[in-house]
């Protein structure tokens, strides 16, 4: 469903001129949830808003349904890393997540009914009048999740979404979504850094080299469906994966270091 | 604390305008110049009961109300499009910044010029006092918006008008807010002054004729009137603001859920 062929991004400006992402090749199937894993700086931001059309590549292409995407496509939503920032602070809860409905053809009853059937899947129900700043961290995210729902959409982009909330919440942000991936049947492209949360959250790991980027490494995750925080982590298989993952990681950014 | 404040203001003011009473009284000043504060507090008396007075606040407030909404709605309108149209905002820098520091009283002679001592006059002046005002405040707040919330904007699939009214006004709106704040401070002045200097009708010119006829108590009267309505349009200016900007950084505190 989702196609990206031979992608590479370029940065130029003020002189100085970036490769942030050289050569990327893969594919994510329908229903498919992958994670996305790189070394810092590796240009994983750059390349998940190639897919989701904010950024225009310098080469290769990505295609959506076999279609070129070439400005963000209606059925794709993307939750950013800075969750703080990409709510609106002038805007209540209920209508940040009612924003993008707008531009859908949809009656205002049923646009209720997604900002209420989505803040209820993140287990916000009770957030609709409140402002996004009053919100702790984890909250904050989880409106931004709702608001992704709500949209309805076929493809799912989030970037290091967990990155910046505690422990604790992660665990139960990354329940939160294997959750509803199960349930809604979305395609969830999900980038991030940690190597454990790949492997627990992914039904497929795609591993990135440090800059330049291209494809290290796919591995199929074959753990069981359904998983838990707390025998997933300590199944033997869990180990071995994420052995795996990091060992892969560690080579390329030695590698990039000795090139 | 805010109740000790209230009192310490209530005192200072209540001081001032004694000294204000005692300074001409012992004979310190001039009478003829300095007239006792009870002095001027009748002359205002007498003027509030003047329909001619009112009449002269009427076209004050006009002139005022009319170029401060003249220059807001201009100033925004060319704000937004400036920030907006491509490479419209290198084009027009140097431009604005020649135009900007002109002080506005030296277009009166253009002013009489164009029309003679009518209102228009009075609007040519405050509109082009006002405008800058607000139009940098709006550049400035156009600057502030935050990439990531347009990023998420666009990716929702909103338009170039729905991100300007979603994302990109609520964004300026605090800056917005402090330029019509500001402008409508120096819209009052050039009220005056041209009313004052060119004598199109008005509190302005009511002063010029009070002084002219050596009725010095009066031309007080008139100057305190004016000082009033500095007053009252700053403090107009910030409830607005704080009742529009509940979301902000600045007022949040206050907001109940
Ligand atoms: N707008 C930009 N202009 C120039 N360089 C950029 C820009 N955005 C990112 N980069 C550079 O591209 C590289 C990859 O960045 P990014 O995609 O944010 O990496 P990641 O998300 O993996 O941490 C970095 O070296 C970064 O400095
Ligand atoms: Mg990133």
């Amino acid at each position: 469903m989702l196609d990206v062929r031979g992608l590479k991004k370029v940065y130029e400006g003020s002189g100085r001129r970036v490769e942030a992402v050289r050569d990327l090749t893969f594919t994510v199937d329908a229903g498919e949830l992958v994670c996305l894993v790189g070394p810092s700086g590796c240009g994983k931001t750059t390349l998940l808003k190639c897919v989701g059309g904010l950024l225009t590549p310098s080469g290769g292409e990505v295609l959506l349904d076999g279609r070129k995407v070439s400005g963000p496509p209606p059925g794709m939503a993307f939750v950013f890393q800075e969750y703080g920032r990409s709510l609106f602070p002038w805007m209540r809860v209920g209508e940040n997540v009612e924003l993008p409905l707008k531009q859908k053809d949809l009656s205002k009853a049923r646009r209720r009914e997604l900002v209420r059937d989505a803040l209820e899947s993140v287990g916000l129900a009770d957030a609709v009048g409140a402002y996004p700043w009053q919100l702790s961290g984890g909250m904050q995210q989880r409106v931004a999740i709702a608001r992704a729902l709500a949209y309805e959409p076929r493809v799912l982009l989030m970037d290091e979404p967990f990155a910046a909330v505690d422990a604790q919440t992660r665990a139960d942000l990354e329940d939160l979504v294997r959750g509803l991936w199960r349930e809604r049947g979305i395609t969830i492209l999900f980038v991030t850094h940690d190597i454990d949360e790949a492997v627990y959250l992914g039904e497929r790991v795609i591993v990135l080299s440090a800059s330049p980027t291209v494809v290290r490494e796919q591995l199929k995750v074959d753990l069981p469906v359904e998983r838990d925080q707390l025998h997933t982590r300590v199944d033997p298989r869990f180990a071995e994966l994420r052995t795996h993952v990091y060992e892969q990681i560690q080579a390329a950014k030695k590698g990039a270091a000795a090139s | 604390m805010r109740g000790v404040n209230a009192a310490l203001g209530a005192a200072g003011l209540a001081a001032f305008l004694a000294l204000g009473e005692a300074v001409p009284r012992l004979g310190l000043v001039e009478e003829a110049y300095f007239p006792p504060t009870s002095r001027i507090a009748e002359a205002l008396a007498d003027e509030a009961a003047d329909s001619a007075f009112w009449t002269a606040l009427g076209d004050t407030l006009t002139g005022w109300a009319l170029g401060l909404a003249i220059a807001s709605c201009a100033g925004i309108v060319a704000g937004v499009l400036i920030s907006v149209v491509p490479y419209l905002r290198e084009a027009t820098a140097s431009t604005i910044e020649f135009l900007r520091p002109i002080p506005s009283v030296a277009l009166i002679p253009l002013a009489v010029l164009l029309y003679g001592t009518e209102l228009r006059s009075v609007l040519l002046l405050v509109v082009y006092a006002s405008f800058w005002q607000i139009l940098i405040q709006v550049l400035y707040g156009v600057q502030d918006v935050d990439p990531v919330a347009d990023e998420t904007a666009r990716s929702y699939g909103l338009g170039t008008w729905a991100r300007i009214r979603h994302v990109l006004w609520p964004t300026a709106l605090p800056y917005v807010m402090t330029g019509v704040r500001l402008a409508a401070a120096v819209a009052l002045i050039l009220a005056i002054t041209s009313e004052l200097v060119i004598g199109a009708p008005g509190l302005g010119k009511r002063i010029g004729v009070a002084q002219a006829s050596q009725a010095v108590p009066e031309m007080y009267a008139l100057i305190v009137v004016t000082g009033l309505l500095g007053l009252l349009i700053n403090v107009g200016a910030r409830t607005v603001e704080r009742r529009a900007l509940a979301w902000h950084q600045s007022v949040r505190g206050e907001v109940a859920v």
